[in-house]
């Protein structure tokens, strides 16, 4: 028998559970939906300096970044005072696979075995990777759809929003509208008829087209990289600020397209190595599914507004090979590469690379990529960045300002 | 009225100024060290250019690494110092296709023919004129002095060049071990060229006209001619403008000219400089201490650890010598029979120990009583194998056993040993009276004195002033815990907050704290550490150290007065206690023979075996030498009376011979890179081959040459060393002219046990892709990389059909891959039955056995750096971990296991706890991300069953002394359990 707490279900009604926030947008709308079927759920937004202290003092320093951040954040929480910890569970996504942030759960269990043994962690998963009887995180059927559709809805949110926020002559003016449709989403999803996505694309893409807009076009700039980094302003050091006070636009590949790159791995998985299983013609569909959602996004956004929709999956999915196999399933695996690869070929040719410092598959698929997608795309202009808690904001920022100066030099600017 | 270009440019370490026209004709010019007072002198060069240029106005921007905080407060504009040099380049350098530029701590290329890029170093500064200023500090000498014994120099060593503790410990066994200092000096820049090819040139070829920038370039001849020469470059070629120290700044005036930018006076951009306040963000933290009263209590606490003293010119009787032969210093001390302290000597090195202890030996001899008898000696440290032979000292003792013979006799009942010297930091745990627990740091020295020191010496103090003035700072800085270099920029930070010298100091101490105890011995509560807390070493000699450390643990600890000498202490008490079981008189080196003595040093090749290792050898003016470098007993010259047994030599070679069985006749030759798994799996794939009717070329053994040949297509500067080691296997295999080149990509492993899953680790399963993406002679022709899984028969005989398609041999395929799985299973069959045999053999011998545990490409001897071999030296059988998993059952964890060569660790482990006479020692490469979470587990599954957990970190480091330390250590603990 595992030797950890379990959230019970008794523990839905008195525990609160803590969520580190990976996703800014998209994880405001899935809290409300997990609150909707009776969890209470805080998302962490601490910054402080003692979130690095407690991960450093807390898990090897070897790790990566991401989970010395994310358990630095639990300890930090726990500890604060702010948070009973025999009423408190924590949760922490799980995506499985080969890369070592699968064993983040575990790390953070170890930790808390010796300072507070009583708090549960849950893992969120939608495989099932944690089976216990006892276990009282049901997810069941329509609270697996509606967080889903949370994710596609925040993903859309987060496009609109960073396509507005360069650009908006009233500053704040977006962030009202953001603001308010996370507010409104968030009521929605808890209704029947959430699923009717083609209706809520065009009043959000119509809402945010009101918005007040500067028509100088601004360098754009995409940002990949490992997932949590990628997307924590924790992380990054507010990567998505830091450009825009530069005067860029941050494109960001949304979650969605995530999803899609993990559903169809196990697809590939059983494709390459003959693994066919009862599950591969579910992923397959699964993957379909998406698919499908994300055409009606891209065919939504063409239709009814001027905002860039996201790249076809299916043809970044088939640009890829030129690079590198589709059998590189390892943490963000060939999915950096293709999104590289697409946004250069949609001429947003400035990318940063975010990674924690030492990421093992990010040798592979992000610097050890550059060179392949600059075969293909001579002027992309692809800037690696390693973040850790011994690199510097300033040594980082100053390592984009080189990568923009190119972008401005390009431009005709001096 | 007069408009010019003025360009400043605040680096790490200097300020340039320059002035010129709009056509780049440099009218004035200047170049200054900052030491951290960056706005001051920005201001001086502002002064003298606004009195030589009383008239003119200036268009003016601001570059630099330290630059962009004082641009921004000071209101004027601001480019990226890259930028800034392509610009000046372009302008005046048309024709350069690559330009190199080192600067403080930065180091920069820009490609300009064939697409443009420029690029920075990453997160680290190895290979700039910091790791130059270190490397010559080390060496005691200044830089200048440094280059002048470059160019001197007959040949080059090896050195680790990614970080100055990397090369640090390439440095000084060479040093202790005597090679010659502009050897050495060459080395160190031979070792900035290799850094620059490796990180920053990233897989792109460095060729055509070069223009090389930056002051350490400009001011330096040995390292251009490093440059020059490694490249391959011709004079014509190689470009070192005579501006280039100030090129920078040139770029950017020029950047200013053509951004016209408003033109200002000089009077009022010095005016803006001075006005500039740059937003504060400094955290601070608690003061060290609130009065004179509260230091001078603590100070007379500590003053009673203390030990009695004896006059050496007075005292008559036996006396005890021990000798700490540091990294760094040197330390002697000479004790009478009940341990009261005749003489002692702490002192730098200067590179140069066994000198260093002649002398002061030679003074000890002039000063002492006449009826003063030195009974024996004992020599401990780095260079203890050195100064033994040199000097005659009767006894050798490990490092750690010294310190602990030290503490306990101020402690009797310590169980907690931290020692902070100037390069290392060694902690131990005592438990019934042996050494339990060793922790050293391993590839860091951010926790440790020489941290401080460098900051003392860059702010122009002498590091006992430095550390003092901490002790009653009113604010001190949160500089939190992390690496040296980076520190840097954290330090310079907080000076352009307006953080003063003592604030700094407060905040240094502490933080050489925080990276003793959470960065080396990752301590999470301070119950951990133990009850009775002997703090030593010289780091710990600085008050205010030693008071974060007790504010740190919110515990007092024992400091004992002679806390940097407590290794030579201990040397001497073990002298004593040795002396006590003999009546034999010293051997130690007598006054006559002392006045003599004079030695030569010279460096061979040893003959003993394919490794044909570099040797260092000393010979003495008494005939005697003294050989280093080697591996094993023959270089030495020291012959064994019988074998060790050792299964790492037996397997390596098993693998290697597969290289002379050939099929009569042959289709094509297909190369197979011995790298990663293929230490494993070549039986299989070697067999597959050749069934077929393939000629099958192995690319043979490593070294440190095969290194260099594929270091330019290296893409990731921080991948682990097995795995940039494959670059120049495909290398060697194009060379060879092979047909194609076969290496597979795997997510999966073979699955072997009951765990969560079996993979590879990702550099493991996807490096083929790397390969193929980043060597532009790789080709879909003569490259074959296919996803297949070895624990499926059938995926694996349908991928390669399709693989050799064009050979036309499907139908003889299964066959094939049958005799291949047969192959394998007999290889791995054999291994595990010698493994029997060599345990049988050491136990029949009385040997203890050694499980040396990392993954299958640990056999590779560059990458272990035979350290089985000096394992089998200390009398120990060596086995491997995947031939004893087997024995051993999985143990219950508290990670995910879910990778084949992880699983089989903690198998290993769990086997050895039930075997008395078996350690386990964790071989770890450097930058192994999976293995931050296997150590833990590692050594708590040893450690539960009170066996000794010790772990190796290898790397393209060729110094095995703190692998040594470690084994001897854990000898030590074994013998006294």
């Amino acid at each position: 028998m595992e030797d950890h707490a379990i959230f019970t279900r008794e523990m839905k009604d008195t525990h609160t559970i803590l969520i580190p926030n990976m996703l800014p947008i998209q994880f405001r709308l899935l809290i409300s939906v997990f609150e909707f079927y009776g969890y209470h759920c805080e998302l962490l937004e601490s910054e402080s300096r003692t979130v690095v202290e407690e991960g450093l003092k807390n898990v090897h320093n070897d790790t990566c970044y991401p989970a010395l951040l994310v358990i630095g954040q639990f300890m930090e929480a726990l500890k604060s005072g702010k948070y009973d910890p025999n009423r408190t569970a924590l949760m922490l996504p799980q995506t499985g696979g080969g890369c070592r942030a699968s064993n983040y759960i575990h790390l953070l269990r170890k930790c808390l075995k010796d300072t507070f043994p009583q708090v549960p962690v849950i893992s969120l998963n939608f495989v099932g990777l944690e089976k216990d009887p006892r276990n009282g995180w049901q997810l069941t059927m329509p609270m697996i759809i509606r967080a889903i559709y949370s994710i596609i809805y925040g993903d859309m949110l987060m496009t609109l929003y960073n396509q507005c926020r360069s650009y908006e002559l009233i500053k704040g003016s977006s962030k009202k509208v953001l603001d308010k449709w996370i507010r409104y989403m968030s009521k929605e999803l808890r209704k029947n008829g959430y699923t009717n996505t083609t209706k809520y694309y065009k009043l959000m893409l119509a809402d945010f087209a009101k918005i007040e807009r500067s028509s100088i076009p601004r360098i754009k700039v995409g940002i990949v990289g490992e997932i949590y980094v990628k997307y924590s302003p924790l992380a990054n050091n507010h990567l998505e600020d830091f450009l825009i006070s530069e005067g860029c636009e941050p494109v960001v590949p949304s979650m969605l397209e995530f999803i899609l790159y993990w559903s169809i791995n196990k697809v590939n998985d059983a494709r390459i190595y003959g693994k066919y299983t009862a599950a591969t013609p579910v992923y397959h569909m699964i993957y379909k599914m998406f698919l499908a959602e994300q055409k009606r996004v891209i065919r939504t956004m063409k239709e009814h507004s001027t905002f860039t929709p996201p790249h076809d999956f299916e043809k970044l999915r088939a640009s890829v090979t030129r690079y590198i196999g589709q059998g590189v399933n390892m943490g963000e695996g060939w999915l950096i590469p293709a999104e590289m690869g697409a946004l250069a070929e949609s001429g947003t040719e400035n990318i940063i690379c975010t990674q924690p410092f030492g990421c093992l598959p990010n040798h592979i698929i992000a610097k050890g990529m550059s060179r392949a997608i600059k075969e293909y795309y001579p002027d992309a202009n692809i800037v690696a960045i390693d973040y850790d808690p011994g690199a510097t904001r300033v040594n980082q920022e100053n390592r984009i300002k080189l990568m923009l100066a190119n972008a401005r030099a390009k431009r005709g600017e001096v | 009225m007069n408009i010019y270009a003025l360009g400043i440019d605040v680096g790490s370490t200097t300020v340039k100024t320059v002035v010129c026209d709009e056509k780049g004709t440099v009218l004035h010019s200047a170049y200054e060290r900052h030491f951290s007072k960056v706005k001051e002198t920005v201001s001086a060069q502002l002064e003298i250019i606004a009195g030589k240029f009383p008239e003119a106005q200036f268009r003016s921007a601001m570059t630099g690494s330290a630059g962009l905080g004082l641009a921004n407060a000071a209101g004027i504009s601001f480019v990226q110092e890259v930028h800034a040099a392509f610009l000046a380049v372009k302008m005046l350098y048309p024709k350069t296709d690559t330009v190199i530029e080192l600067g403080g701590e930065d180091a920069k290329i820009i490609f300009l023919t064939g697409g443009v890029e420029q690029r920075m170093n990453g997160s680290c500064a190895g290979g700039t004129g910091a790791f130059i200023d270190q490397m010559a500090t080390l060496l005691g000498i200044t830089v200048q002095e440094l280059d002048a014994a470059a160019l001197r120099a007959k040949r080059t060593y090896p050195i680790a060049s990614r970080c100055g503790v990397f090369a640090k410990s390439d440095i000084q066994p060479l040093l202790n071990q005597g090679a010659a200092r502009e050897d050495v000096a060459a080395s160190i820049f031979r070792a900035v060229v290799d850094q620059t090819v490796a990180g920053l040139a990233q897989g792109r070829e460095i060729k055509g006209n070069v223009l090389f920038l930056g002051g350490p370039l400009y001011f330096l001849k040995g390292l251009r001619k490093a440059f020059v020469g490694t490249l391959g470059l011709t004079e014509e070629q190689a470009a070192f403008p005579e501006q280039a120290p100030v090129f920078v700044a040139l770029g950017s005036a020029l950047y200013a000219d053509q951004s016209k930018d408003q033109p200002k006076t000089a009077a009022m951009l010095l005016e803006k400089i001075r006005n500039a306040h740059a937003a504060s963000d400094v955290l601070t933290g608690d003061v060290l201490f609130q009065s004179k009263e509260e230091y001078a209590e603590f100070v007379e606490r500590h003053k009673q650890c203390d030990l009695a003293y004896a006059d050496l010119k007075q005292y008559e009787g036996d006396a005890y010598l021990g000798i700490d032969s540091g990294s760094t210093t040197t330390k002697l001390v000479l004790i009478t029979e009940d341990g009261r302290l005749l003489y002692s000597h702490y002192a730098s090195n200067e590179g140069q120990p066994l000198d260093r202890i002649a002398a002061k030996l030679k003074q000890i001899y002039a000063d002492k009583n006449p009826k003063l008898n030195i009974r024996a000696s004992a020599v401990t440290g780095y260079g203890e194998d050195l100064i033994r032979a040199g000097l005659s000292v009767d006894y050798g003792i490990v490092e750690t056993v010294a310190h602990f013979k030290a503490a306990s006799f101020f402690c009797p009942d310590v169980d907690f040993i931290i020692d902070i010297g100037g390069q290392d930091i060694k902690c131990f745990k005592i438990k019934n009276g042996a050494i339990d627990s060793i922790m050293l740091n391993e590839a860091c020295s951010s926790g440790c004195g020489s941290f401080i020191q460098t900051f003392a010496m860059a702010m122009g103090y002498d590091i006992a002033e430095f550390s003092q003035m901490g002790l009653f700072a009113k604010h001190p800085v949160e500089l939190g815990s992390r690496c040296t270099v980076f520190m840097n920029s954290s330090v310079k930070q907080a000076q352009k907050d307006g953080a003063t010298v003592e604030d700094i100091s407060a905040g240094l101490s502490s933080s050489i704290i925080k990276n003793a105890i959470y960065k080396v011995i990752r301590a999470r509560s301070v119950d951990e550490l133990g009850k009775n807390i002997v703090v030593q070493g010289g780091t710990f000699l600085n008050d205010a150290v030693l008071r974060c450390f007790e504010r740190e643990i919110g515990r007092r600890v024992i400091r004992p007065a002679i806390s940097g000498l407590m290794g030579a202490f201990g040397a001497a008490l073990y002298a004593k206690e040795q002396a006590a079981l003999t009546d034999a008189p010293s051997t130690l080196i007598s006054p006559e023979a002392l006045k003599q003595f004079s030695y030569t040093s010279q460096n061979v090749r040893c003959g003993g075996c394919t490794a044909n290792c570099s040797l260092n050898v000393i010979k003495f003016s008494d005939g005697g030498r003294f050989v280093s470098g080697n591996r094993c007993e023959k270089g030495a010259g020291v012959k064994r009376d019988t074998e060790v047994p050792d299964l790492y030599t037996y397997k390596y070679d098993s693998l290697m011979v597969l290289a002379k069985e050939q099929p009569a006749r042959s289709r094509a030759t297909v190369g197979l890179p011995m790298v990663l798994s293929f230490y494993e799996q070549m039986p299989f794939w070697h067999t597959l081959f050749t069934k077929l009717g393939f000629r099958v070329e192995i690319s043979g053994e490593s070294d440190r040459k095969v290194y260099f040949k594929g270091q330019h297509t290296i893409p990731s500067d921080t991948v682990c060393y097995p795995a940039k080691l494959a670059h120049g296997h495909v290398e060697t295999l194009l060379e060879k002219g092979v047909d194609f080149i076969f290496w597979p990509c795997m997510s999966y492993n073979l699955q072997e046990a009951d765990t969560n899953n079996h993979f590879n680790c990702p550099v493991v399963a996807y490096y083929p892709e790397l390969m193929r993406a980043n060597h532009s002679g790789l080709n879909a022709d003569n490259f074959c990389y296919p996803y297949l899984d070895l624990n499926n028969r059938k995926n694996v005989i349908q991928v390669m059909k399709k693989t050799l398609r064009k050979y036309n041999i499907g139908g003889e395929i299964a066959g094939a891959v049958d005799a291949a799985y047969q192959a394998f299973a007999d290889f791995r069959k054999d291994i595990a039955q010698k493994a029997q045999e060599v345990i049988a053999q050491a136990r029949a011998q009385g040997r203890k056995i050694i499980v040396l545990a990392g993954r299958p490409y640990h056999l590779d001897k560059e990458i272990n750096h035979g350290i089985h071999k000096l394992i089998t030296s200390l009398g120990l059988a060596v086995v491997t971990e995947e031939s004893v998993a087997p024995l051993g059952e999985m143990p219950h964890l508290h990670v995910l296991n879910q990778w084949t060569y992880h699983s089989r660790l903690y198998r290993a482990a769990q086997y050895v706890t039930t075997q008395p006479d078996m350690q386990l020692v964790q071989l770890v490469s450097f930058g192994c991300g999976i293995d931050a979470i296997t150590t833990d587990e590692v050594r708590s599954i040893l450690e539960s069953h009170g066996k000794l957990y010790t772990q190796l970190k290898i790397d393209e480091i060729n110094n095995l002394g703190a692998a040594k330390i470690r084994l001897r250590s854990l000898l030590a603990a074994m013998n006294s359990q």
